[in-house]
């Protein structure tokens, strides 16, 4: 019996009451074709996956890539075009672009993946809860939804003017600012499936709530937290790079997309290279993945593939 | 009007209130949750202990949390928005002279937004599958993956440096000529736009796409009419709700794009004075424009719900 995919299309057979087997989403459709097969049937999902594997390389290996100390001021060469000797050309201070774009991936690939994995288990933690303890829920809700009209990037502004600009308060003020989405995911999930007869059966024949929580909601939760946690993973690393473009970001002496661009802005009318590349880096990395987000959502469910 | 559309409408205009309540919390408590001294933080390195004391007590930092938020909530309810910390202005007067630019900014940003992506997201539903549908959907991934500050030096070195069809930066304001207004703003506009046609394009053809399998279709086809008006009038009428509604929750993607968009054409709105009062972290100017972006957030989504309970009957069953 095929495993409800995502979004547990099919209603359970009643009178069984069995829970389906846990969906093992992951495998399902990759068996046939091999590699190949799988990249002709799901282009997005491969070019996205393949633009962010040498990013995440280009991260790990940085001090390989013929890069030089990113941090190294040479005041007598400053702001140069693109050449031979600095790839990139340098920035006002002399710095080699190239090597502070190599290195600067490393802040947006943290920010991104760190944002992502701690705001979906946040958010999932308080979607369980809204979703299970009603008492609490319409609180919950309250809170979630006043922090919802508050636009993201506002948000995070607001929690860093009241911390010190750092690699953590970043993703810190970014998380806060994407946990409430997610809550009200997991929520509508949890409200969903607990009509489910077979959940209604699970929890009557006296299965405890973690119990459910582990084989009937989390399963099914499964699918759409991937595809929303890609899209938060994208947008931190858009707000991370608006924050540190505005200076309320990284310090100033960690290279970052943002950080680069924000120190080209003073003379990107005559020296556009400068910021150039970090934007061409950080819309390639978020577009990948976007690519990756985009085709897990129509390989787990081929029928939203139709309709977005 | 019938008794229960009234008290429909009664009920959906209350529920903004606990909301803004929550926004007014989270923002004002926030001072009080955050990490280490804030009156420290927003005094800065070089501060004297005097210094931070004096920022402590303008921000109540010294009373009771309860005490000074029920100050507080009295004070914005009465349009007092406290006072800069930096400038020593009334936080109201620094707003109000920066909502002509902001304002302009994002209603261009809409009219240019939807009169793109609802004709391109039919399109796109309409002729799903081929390559035109293709090329719609990548602009539209493309939409959402390009920073808005990207689009923005990119759309200013091509249009304003190379091509000096319009102005570099700055802002002239309406009272000064429609046109130099219209120049001014278009660049900036067109940037921001950028991401909100993606969304409204792509949620345009999913809605469509669902509408144009219905059988009123098939009808309307099978009756002669011609694909222009099956598609406008008969098929966006219906799918019409939720792309209203993605134009509404939209407008916050919209407001933080505008900060950053401000910062690239130097526009001096709200935008600007968010950027500037976090680099001098003066907080009851953050504190305001947060309340009052938000504010607009929830207005603009009641407006849009109230909208369709007053244009679509089906809504009001």
């Amino acid at each position: 019996m095929e495993a409800p995919a995502g979004g547990a299309r099919e209603l359970a057979p009643v009178s069984t009451a069995t829970a389906p087997a846990l969906p093992d989403i992951f495998r399902v459709r990759i068996a046939s074709g091999g590699v190949l097969g799988f990249v002709r049937r799901h282009p997005a999902i491969a070019t996205g996956v393949v633009l962010l594997a040498i990013v995440v390389l280009a991260a790990i290996l940085a001090p390989l890539l013929w890069t030089v100390d990113p941090t190294a001021l040479a005041p007598a060469r400053r702001a140069r075009p693109p050449s031979a000797v600095n790839w990139f050309g340098t920035d006002m201070l002399g710095r080699d672009i190239y090597s502070r774009v190599v290195y600067g991936a490393r802040v947006s690939l943290i920010v991104g993946f760190s944002v992502a994995i701690l705001s979906v288990l946040f958010g999932l933690a308080i979607g369980l809860v809204a979703g299970f303890v009603r008492p609490l829920e319409s609180l919950i809700m309250r809170v979630m939804d006043g922090m919802m009209s508050i636009p993201p990037i506002l948000l995070a502004i607001t929690l860093m003017a009241l911390t010190r600009g750092s690699v953590g308060n970043v993703i810190l003020s970014i998380t806060i600012a994407e946990i409430p989405r997610v809550s009200r995911l997991v929520r509508s999930v949890v409200l969903a499936i607990r009509e489910r007869p077979y959940v209604e059966a699970a929890i009557t024949s006296g299965t405890s709530v973690p119990m459910t929580i582990w084989r009937h909601i989390l399963p099914n939760t499964l699918g759409p937290l991937t595809v929303q946690a890609t899209h938060i993973c994208a947008s931190a690393m858009i707000i991370e790079a608006a924050l540190s473009f505005i200076g309320a970001g990284t310090p100033p002496t960690t290279p970052s997309w943002g950080n680069i661009m924000a120190e080209g802005r003073a003379l990107w009318q005559v020296k556009p290279f400068i910021i150039l590349f970090p934007a061409l880096f950080l819309s390639a990395t978020v577009l990948a993945v976007n690519l990756v987000g985009d085709g897990l959502r129509d390989w787990l469910d081929p029928r939203a593939a139709k309709r977005v | 009007m019938p008794m229960p559309l009234l008290g429909y409408l009664i009920r959906r205009i209350a529920a903004t209130i606990p909301v803004m309540v929550v926004v007014a919390l989270f923002v004002f408590s926030l001072l009080y949750i955050a990490p280490g001294d804030p009156a420290s933080i927003i005094a800065g390195d070089q501060a004297s202990p005097a210094e931070i004391e004096r920022i402590r007590q303008s921000l109540g930092l010294d009373r009771p949390f309860l005490i000074r938020f029920a100050e507080w909530s009295w004070q914005i309810l009465h349009a007092d928005l406290g006072t800069s910390i930096f400038s020593g202005l009334p936080v109201s007067s620094l707003i109000a002279q920066r909502l002509e630019p902001t304002f302009s900014l994002m209603g261009l940003t809409i009219v240019i937004a939807v009169t793109v992506a609802v004709p391109v997201g039919v399109v796109a539903a309409w002729r799903a599958g081929t390559m035109i549908d293709r090329a719609i959907m990548l602009f539209a991934v493309f939409g959402f993956s390009v920073p808005v500050f990207v689009v923005g030096y990119g759309l200013a070195y091509l249009f304003a440096v190379r091509l000096e069809w319009f102005p570099v930066q700055g802002y002239s304001p309406i009272a000064g000529g429609f046109r130099e207004w219209l120049k001014g703003i278009s660049l900036p506009a067109l940037t921001l736009s950028f991401s909100y046609i993606a969304l409204i394009a792509r949620v345009t053809r999913a809605t469509m796409l669902e509408v144009l399998n219905q059988d009123f279709i098939r009808t309307a086809r099978a009756k002669g009419l011609g694909e222009g008006a099956v598609l406008f009038t008969h098929a966006l009428k219906n799918a019409a709700v939720p792309i209203v509604t993605v134009i509404g929750l939209g407008i916050a993607l919209l407001i933080g794009g505008a900060v950053v968009t401000e910062s690239v054409f130097s526009i001096p709105g709200l935008g600007r004075l968010t950027v500037d009062a976090i680099l001098q972290r003066d907080y009851p100017v953050l504190q305001a424009v947060v309340l009052l972006f938000s504010f607009i957030f929830v207005l603009v989504n009641l407006a849009v719900d109230l909208v369709y309970i007053l244009v679509d009957p089906r809504v009001r069953l």
